[in-house]
């Protein structure tokens, strides 16, 4: 910075040499918040999304920066939010960059006083193989002198804040195993 | 006191006068060529309380959490503006006036029954006076009028005295433990300058916060005050919207539905440097030399 | 009309609407037990007691039949009002509270008795005997389908098949519907209604004229309604009472009209549709029962209706069986429907619970759900998961039900001891809907698609990811097994693409399976397509054209403003993005609208089409005077003139002959706990409320009963604005832990008064499961209702407090009982009674001694509570 920007900077001079002349308005501007811009201005892409919390279906345009989520905030477009959020859209953000969320599988042994790190993979090998025993352990081919073809060893809750897609691949398959214990939240 | 020693005194009576013949803060701050003054108006009576301008205050300005503290005040377990507070829902619940027999339409007639009580909640936010104390206290220009006519806090510059904490007449501006500095409300002045509307008012599910240039938010404002006492809401008042009050107007202003002491906003407010012009005719002199000291012990932080 | 719903509170930007219209002139009644941010800003709060809106409802049908306000033209019209009962229908007017057909010994009803007089008779969906060519169920098998309860299937509830009664178009014919429903709620007077409900009366008959005076051919009123209707032992009963009283009005199918049920999850109404629920498949098509469905043609023949789209059952559930197995379903083997697990009765999660205790269920995936505070008598959550030998949570962060094992209550209590927990848990980070592409369907009905915004980082992945690579590696483990019952999993088809470096599949494929397409692999556009044949394949038939013509239609977004006020351009609504239901009632039966300024769609006789602002939701080119022959079937059988083209009889059912577990007429009965007997019928509670008695889920006597005193008050769970649900979503979140920081209770001062409670002080309430702390808010918007003459007190609870996050306080949900409506099989949690009295509450095992001495002090026994 050369010396003549250094002072044409300086607040003093510009407050005498402005029509600030009290020096609380344009010649006290620091560079700073001369620079001020809206982080979303210089977001890589906005991506059309949907409010995550309640059934209203807000909707959200959710502002990228470098990889990151930098904002989320109201579409204006939408023809049910008009833009507008509640505080619990208005918190999406922290919600899905907050410190809160784990990023690592956990693992809890049976009768283990504490968990323990598991790779995913192992994880979902895991899981698979438990499906298997408890569905063959569970299996029911009939009730009564009834054709049931069912495990009841297999339960599952949850859906009400699932993708359809999500949702149709969890009924799809768990349908194919024989489970039918399979519920969500529009039961409770 | 860097600008102490350069000019009169602030100008209260002086400056160029806004549409509404209130002053134009903007053009006595030196923006020759400046757009709209733009503000608030916060309708009270469709506010339902529901804090989305406090979180979306939060998020946008990155404003810290600030205490899991279970009031006691109805809903409120905000307290109050400060440092980490820049939008504060306020609930009172006090008894329901008479219900005025034009509140349901005939044919019901007049309304019997009902509770008695009466729920007010209301968003209270810095009020970016016209005759702003904080700006007129501040010591190292942190604080700052900008070109819409609003204040704000230049973090970069202040440097914590917190004289400014004191001068608010509405008690808006805090110091924030964590940085030190003060810290209040900035009517989202990153996004005023890519033509955005503040966080607070963007996310209000009911237009209970409205934004938009003074003059047209007073006007809309007279016009709802209008309609509510002809539904025989006879409480209905503004506040803050009066050039003439004793901060020249304030750039967020409100519409109550009972008096300002109700939501804990002084009833009369008057920016506290009232004086200040007289006391600084005789300390010009005294505030020259201190200048000159502030500027040789590197007080003030360069930009 | 706001009612059982919280709308302000729970759906802030969808109020905005209501807002909206209160400033355009809008009268917005409020009716709430407490006086909440909705009732600060309606123009009238009416307080009424928690459970008693059947009563309150119903005095309003009563008042608008007594005083001839409702719309006879609609209701002759449209509604089944003119048909003819059979002589063996008995009200709860000459039974003493009860409908023909009860059977005491197993609390279920015949519904028999229930039909239409005249036309091919046929019996109640899901509840049919078998094809001629079987024999018929015995009683025992009836009885286990019954308790199935499949209140979701088909919908509407529209399947039972009675197309063509005889009718009564003056209305006076004593057996007509119209005459048994001004007999049935008769006794709803607004004394009664005021005894019962503790609205006075004059409040109550401001509410009736409001309602009815804006109702007819020039005005509407809407009813809005969330699950402070649905959580009760007679929950579906609230809805149906609204429904006849809607109906009765005209405001059925009409813009400003309707009855809106305002759902509280992203996808909860996605999660019903494309269900993950026991009792039904995609698009509301029974779940195969034991009996009665034991073959596709079984199946069809019991599920099918004669008339009306639900005539199509055929092909919407061998489109599905095609989505699900591909090429190996043939008509040589019925479509693989002997693929489907069948049911025995009732399976929902609170069944699944006991057998979790029991032992009987072993594993257990929860996908962003935390039952340990979310769920009804969460201590019983609990002690099932600590059953299990595995569970798997798939969630954001560690709720309550991840840790249970290791800070649970019961650790406090002594109940359980970490080392002695068996089970297994995976916790799995899941993706957030940033990190997806996927699509949501909002409450009313409308998909809208939300696109990837980031990958999601470390091991968080989405569900659809878990899902499929789970089902992708179990096929790998059973690949080449030759176990019969393996066969299912295995002939599966399972190809989605996968793509990016986590594999994710992708989500666009799935809905275009949803959707659907033709033999040729090309997208249906319409579920007018499908095929009986094998020759189409959809995943869930009203879900067919939301990817019509390959296009992605939830991810439409025509900003609102370019658009009319129906911006049917937004999203894709179900069904055939039609965005109000039934709207053919906006017509008049010639196809005129009822008035211009309720105006929504209309016959166009020039261009012989149905027309308007909304897509019709209507056969396109079926003129208003087209009357079905004798012995049409299905969609041809519906005429011109009947809107509701989902009911098997094309009208909105003021008296429902088939589909509901618990009458064809709703009643007032008291909650499963009530400190009141029934002030209106000798019968105190619903009789056939679903009972899930166990030595962790003892009930209390009510009413006149013993004891009943102990638990004087009733407590009402409620959301708060700042929180979500169980709290997954936001205790966790600063932003918002510190708008609400405390979980509380909400007492009245004369409450407050007689029980030494001190604002902001602490509480302690108890019920006969559990008791649990909260700090005390005193507070006039809590107001003693008086009924039969006493006063109550009752107690808000929001319930979205557990042991875990930023803000830890106990779950209302440790009070709740298991007594479920016996339709849907959801929990009573709007109406417990409880005792409340001042302090902190015991820890350790003192906790359970505090409990213990209630249920001594009440004399509560294993049959306390379980009466019909």
């Amino acid at each position: 910075m050369g010396v003549r920007t250094w002072i044409e900077g300086w607040p003093v001079y510009r407050q005498f040499s402005g029509d600030d002349g009290l020096g609380r308005g344009a010649a006290a501007k620091s560079r700073v918040t001369a620079g001020l811009a809206p982080r979303t201005r210089t977001a890589d892409k906005v991506v059309k999304s949907v409010c995550p919390y309640c059934a209203v279906g807000c909707g959200q345009n959710v502002y990228v920066s470098g990889g990151e989520v930098t904002q989320i905030e109201g579409d204006p477009d939408s023809p049910v939010s008009r833009g507008r959020l509640c505080p619990k859209g208005s918190a999406s953000l922290q919600l899905t960059t907050g410190p809160q969320r784990r990023h690592r599988v956990l693992y809890r042994r049976p009768h283990g006083t504490g968990w323990e790190p598991l790779d995913l993979d192992t994880a979902m090998d895991m899981i698979a193989d438990r499906v298997i025993a408890a569905r063959r352990q569970g299996w029911q081919d009939e009730v009564d002198g009834a054709l049931t073809r069912r495990t009841m060893g297999i339960a599952s809750l949850g859906g009400a804040t699932l993708d359809n897609e999500e949702n149709y691949l969890i009924k799809k398959l768990f349908t194919a195993l024989g489970a039918i214990q399979i519920e969500n939240q529009a039961r409770i | 006191m860097a600008h102490a020693a350069s000019g009169p005194g602030p100008a209260f009576a002086t400056g160029p006068a806004d549409a509404a013949g209130g002053l134009d803060p903007a053009a006595s701050s030196g923006y020759a060529d400046h757009p709209p003054r733009m503000g608030f108006f916060t309708d009270t009576s469709v506010c339902i309380g529901c804090k989305a301008c406090e979180v979306a205050c939060k998020e946008w300005n990155a404003v810290p959490a600030d205490g899991l503290d279970l009031t006691g005040m109805s809903y409120d377990n905000t307290g109050a503006l400060g440092a980490s507070t820049w939008r504060h829902v306020a609930f009172i619940e006090q008894p329901a006036p008479a219900v005025p027999d034009s509140v349901l339409p005939d044919p019901g007639g007049p309304i019997a029954g009902g509770d008695g009580v009466r729920w007010l909640m209301s968003s209270d936010v810095c009020k970016h006076c016209t005759e702003a104390a904080c700006l007129d206290v501040c010591p190292t220009g942190a604080l700052l009028r900008t070109e819409f006519g609003t204040v704000v806090v230049q973090d970069d510059v202040c440097n914590g005295c917190g004289y400014c904490v004191s001068a608010c007449p509405f008690g808006v501006i805090g110091r924030r433990e964590s940085d030190g500095g003060a810290h209040k409300c900035t009517l989202c002045y990153d996004r005023l300058g890519d033509g955005l509307t503040p966080a607070c008012a963007k996310a209000c599910p009911t237009e209970s916060i409205q934004f938009g240039p003074l003059d047209e938010l007073r006007e809309r404002a007279a016009g709802r005050v209008t309609e509510l006492h002809e539904a025989g809401v006879s409480d209905a008042r503004l506040y803050g919207a009066d050039p003439a009050d004793g901060i020249g107007g304030a750039g967020a202003f409100f519409l109550l539905l009972d008096e300002p002491e109700v939501y804990g906003l002084p009833p009369d407010p008057v920016v506290t440097t009232r004086d200040l012009p007289r006391i600084w005719r005789h300390a010009a002199t005294a505030a020259a030399s201190l200048a000159v000291a502030a500027i040789l012990s590197g007080a003030w932080r360069r930009p | 009309m706001i009612q059982g719903s919280n709308m302000a509170e729970c759906h802030p930007v969808g109020f905005q609407w209501v807002m909206e219209a209160k400033a355009r002139g809008a009268t917005v009644i409020h009716v709430d037990p407490r006086f909440t941010r909705t009732s600060a800003v309606a123009d009238l709060h009416v307080p009424i007691r928690a459970g008693a809106d059947i009563a309150f409802l119903g005095g309003i049908i009563n008042y608008a039949l007594s005083n001839e306000k409702y719309f006879r033209d609609y209701v002759v019209a449209y509604t089944n009002a003119a048909t003819i009962l059979t002589e063996d229908y008995a009200d709860t007017e000459d039974l003493g509270g009860v409908f023909s057909g009860f059977d005491r010994e197993h609390r279920l009803y015949d519904m028999e008795s229930w039909r239409y007089q005249g036309g091919a008779v046929r019996p109640a969906v899901g509840e049919r005997s078998p094809a001629e060519t079987r024999a018929p169920l015995t009683a025992a098998e009836m009885r286990k389908v019954r308790r199935s309860g499949r209140g979701e299937a088909h919908g509407s509830g529209g399947a039972a098949a009675h197309p063509d009664p005889d009718t009564d178009e003056t209305l006076t014919h004593p057996r007509c519907v119209f005459q048994v429903l001004k007999r049935h709620f008769a006794r709803y007077t607004p004394e009664q209604v005021a005894e019962v409900t503790g609205v006075p009366a004059e409040t109550f008959r401001q509410v009736c004229e409001q309602v009815t005076a804006n109702s007819g051919r020039d005005r509407t009123t809407a009813f809005v309604y969330s699950v402070g209707w649905t959580q009760h032992t007679v929950g579906v009963q609230y809805i149906r009472t609204a429904a006849i009283l809607q109906a009765l009005l005209g405001n059925m199918g009409r813009p400003g009209g309707g009855i809106m049920a305002l759902r509280g999850h992203a996808s909860i109404q996605g999660s019903t549709d494309i269900p993950t629920l026991f009792d039904i498949l995609p698009g509301y098509l029974p779940m195969p029962h034991a009996h009665g469905n034991e073959d596709l043609e079984t199946y069809i023949a019991a599920e099918t209706v004669a008339k009306g789209f639900w005539a199509n059952t055929r092909e919407y559930m061998v489109s599905l069986l095609k989505s699900y197995w591909g090429d190996a379903a043939t008509a040589e083997n019925d479509f693989c429907y002997d693929y489907l697990p069948r049911l025995t009765g009732s399976h929902s999660t609170y069944e699944t619970v006991l057998a979790q205790v029991a032992g009987e269920c072993k594993g257990y995936f929860l996908f962003g759900q935390n039952p340990a505070v979310g769920s009804a008598n969460a201590k019983l959550q609990r002690l099932g998961m600590a059953n299990l030998d595995w569970l798997v949570v798939r969630d954001f962060t560690l709720i309550e039900s991840a840790t249970f094992w290791q800070d649970g209550p019961e650790i406090e209590t002594g109940e359980l001891r970490t080392a002695d927990i068996g089970t297994e848990v995976f916790f799995l980070p899941a993706a957030a809907h940033t990190e997806k592409d996927g699509s949501f369907t909002n409450t009313q009905r409308m998909l809208q698609w939300h696109h990837t915004a980031v990958e999601p980082s470390g091991d968080a992945r989405s569900d659809l990811w878990f899902a499929y690579h789970l089902g992708r590696r179990i096929r790998a483990k059973l690949a080449g097994s030759g176990d019969e019952t393996d066969r299912p999993i295995l002939d599966l088809t399972w190809d989605y693409p996968v793509a990016g470096p986590l594999a994710e599949p992708a989500a666009d494929a799935v809905l275009a399976e949803i959707n659907g397409w033709d033999s040729d692999g090309k997208p249906l556009s319409s579920y007018t397509q499908l095929a009986a044949d094998g020759s189409t394949a959809c995943g869930c038939w009203i879900y067919c054209g939301a990817r019509a013509d390959g296009v992605n239609q939830p991810a439409r977004r025509k900003p609102g403003r370019e658009q009319n006020w129906v911006a049917n351009e937004w999203g894709w609504a179900w069904p055939a993005n039609r965005r109000i239901l039934y709207n053919r009632a906006s017509a008049d039966p010639d196809g005129k609208p009822w008035s211009e300024r309720k105006a929504l769609v209309w016959w166009d006789a020039d261009k012989k089409r149905w027309t308007g602002h909304d897509n019709p939701d209507f056969i396109a080119d079926r003129e208003p005077s087209y009357r079905p022959g004798k012995d049409a079937t299905g969609v041809a059988a519906i005429s011109g003139a009947d809107p509701f083209i989902m009911q098997a009889d094309g009208k909105a059912w003021l008296f429902a002959p088939a589909g509901l577990a618990d009458g064809p007429l709703p009643v007032h009965y008291e909650p499963q706990e009530s400190p009141f007997p029934n002030l209106l019928y000798d019968q105190q509670h619903n009789p056939v409320r679903e009972i899930l008695a166990s030595p962790r889920n003892r009930y209390q006597p009510s009413g006149g009963q013993r004891g009943s005193a102990v638990f004087p008050y009733v407590a009402t769970t409620y959301r708060l604005t700042e929180h979500h649900t169980a709290g997954g979503m936001s205790r966790f979140l600063p932003y918002l832990a510190e708008l609400q920081p405390a979980f509380f209770c909400e007492v009245s001062p004369e409450l407050a008064a007689e029980r030494g409670l001190e604002h902001a002080g602490w509480a302690t309430i108890v019920t006969a499961r559990n008791a649990i702390e909260a700090r005390v808010l005193v507070t006039e918007r809590m107001r003693p209702v008086r009924v039969a003459g006493q006063v109550l007190h009752q107690v808000g609870l929001p319930y979205h407090w557990g042991p875990n996050g930023l803000t830890a306080g106990d779950a209302a949900n440790e009070l709740a009982h298991l007594s479920l409506d016996p339709n849907v099989h959801i929990q009573e949690v709007k109406a417990l009674a409880c005792d409340i009295r001042p302090g902190r509450r015991p820890r350790g095992p003192a906790l359970l001694d505090l409990v213990r001495s209630y249920q001594r002090r009440a004399g509560i026994t294993a049959k306390t509570g379980t009466e019909a």
